[in-house]
């Protein structure tokens, strides 16, 4: 499966109210370490199939939904659970850092 | 497997120093890092990078040379370096997870960004506090920021901050800047863009993210507070050479360079900002990867390895 697009429109539906932990990554075209870690996020995709939802989020698009986080730095990549960010980190980082962050998050 | 060569970096130097080593029909490894591509990919609109008369967008000119570089058939591996082991003979070179042997090795692992080191910076990365104008400046539309730093990267962070930002403080220490003129004469021309020489950012503030830092004038020692949203830091950057024992730098880290791109470790040749504090420019970091390159493949020759 691949990852999903997030939107101000489904973030309620799709994330808040997901039954699973879910990996958001705020992004936009324009952000050249976005897209170091947009291959990755596909990856993570694939191999948390079925037990974590991963997907990304447009910042310029959906600007409520980064705003309401406060992200003021891309990539942001956070671990929802149960409606609320329960890992965050900022800049690019490798597919292990990721790894560790939903793993901890699924274990919690 | 033994590697003819390890290129450690991915930025201009390290992926033109792969591109030459595999056309000489080298095997050729290159460990580019977590945040491959250098600084080059926290860039916009690169314009003085020769062949593109409109300019590139850094981002795109790293992707290329990366495709160049795979296209004849260099290995990249997008994991950190965790050590190198130069005491003998096929080098070693470790990520988390392997440990690669090398005939020889190329160190292009570049520059990161400084940080200016006050209260209050660290625990505001991504709160309001960045390094990259490009990546963050559509956070802060119709707000105010500082960007700190006197040379071409700080200009070209104000000017982008300027295009969205409603007013953009360029706070530098010196009295005047040491940037390109053209760059200069940009930011000092444009409306949206105030300087502040002689100043000094000695603690940022707020609770959640950034309201507003002090600042100190370094001539009257006068220290104002400035209400502000975002404080984009470009004052230069720190040599990646911590990681390599045995290899000389100077004092600042910069690796010490012997007669044609070597170190003081005979097989080690280093290329690219890790060692240039003096040009730092895509184009002679593509240069300076392209003539240890060269030195490598002859020294091998040399070697009979």
């Amino acid at each position: 499966m691949a990852d999903k697009t997030f939107t101000d429109a489904n973030f309620k539906s799709d994330v808040l109210d997901s039954s699973t932990p879910v990996v958001v990554d705020f992004w936009a075209p324009w952000c050249g370490p976005c897209k170091i870690v947009s291959p990755t996020i596909e990856e993570l995709a694939k191999d948390y199939e079925g037990k974590v939802a991963v997907g990304k989020l447009n910042v310029d698009e959906n600007p409520q939904t980064a705003g309401e986080y406060g992200v003021m730095s891309i990539p942001t990549v956070m671990v929802f659970k149960d409606g609320k960010p329960v890992k965050v980190t900022v800049g690019a980082q490798g597919k292990d850092a990721y790894k560790r962050m939903i793993d901890e998050t699924v274990a919690s | 497997m033994v590697y003819d060569v390890i290129i450690i970096g991915s930025g201009p130097a390290g992926l033109t120093a792969a591109i030459y080593a595999t056309r000489a029909s080298l095997r050729t490894l290159v460990i580019a890092g977590v945040k491959w591509g250098g600084q080059l990919q926290l860039t916009s609109l690169v314009e003085n990078y020769p062949g593109f008369p409109e300019g590139i967008q850094g981002p795109d000119l790293m992707t290329a040379m990366r495709k160049q570089a795979e296209h004849h058939g260099a290995e990249i591996i997008g994991k950190d370096l965790v050590k190198a082991d130069f005491t003998a003979r096929p080098f070693k070179i470790s990520v988390a997870d392997a440990t690669h042997e090398a005939k020889s090795v190329i160190i292009a692992s570049g520059a990161d960004a400084r940080w200016l080191g006050v209260p209050g910076e660290e625990e505001k990365i991504g709160r309001g506090v960045s390094s990259c104008a490009t990546c963050d400046s559509a956070f802060f539309k119709e707000k105010q920021v500082i960007v700190v730093g006197g040379g071409d990267s700080a200009m070209e962070e104000a000017l982008v901050l300027a295009k969205s930002s409603s007013k953009v403080t360029v706070v530098h220490r010196k009295d005047e800047f040491r940037a390109s003129q053209i760059m200069q004469d940009r930011v000092k021309n444009h409306p949206k863009i105030e300087i502040l020489f002689n100043s000094e950012i000695t603690e940022v503030m707020g609770a959640i993210k950034v309201e507003k830092v002090k600042i100190l004038n370094n001539k009257t020692k006068e220290t104002t507070e400035m209400p502000i949203d975002g404080v984009f830091v470009a004052i230069g950057h720190i040599p990646n050479s911590k990681v390599f024992e045995g290899i000389e730098t100077d004092e600042q880290g910069y690796i010490k360079v012997r007669d044609h791109f070597l170190t003081n470790i005979e097989g080690v040749f280093v290329a690219g900002d890790v060692h240039d504090r003096k040009y730092r420019q895509a184009v002679t970091a593509a240069g300076f990867g392209s003539a240890a390159a060269l030195e490598a493949e002859r020294w091998l020759g040399s070697q009979n390895l």
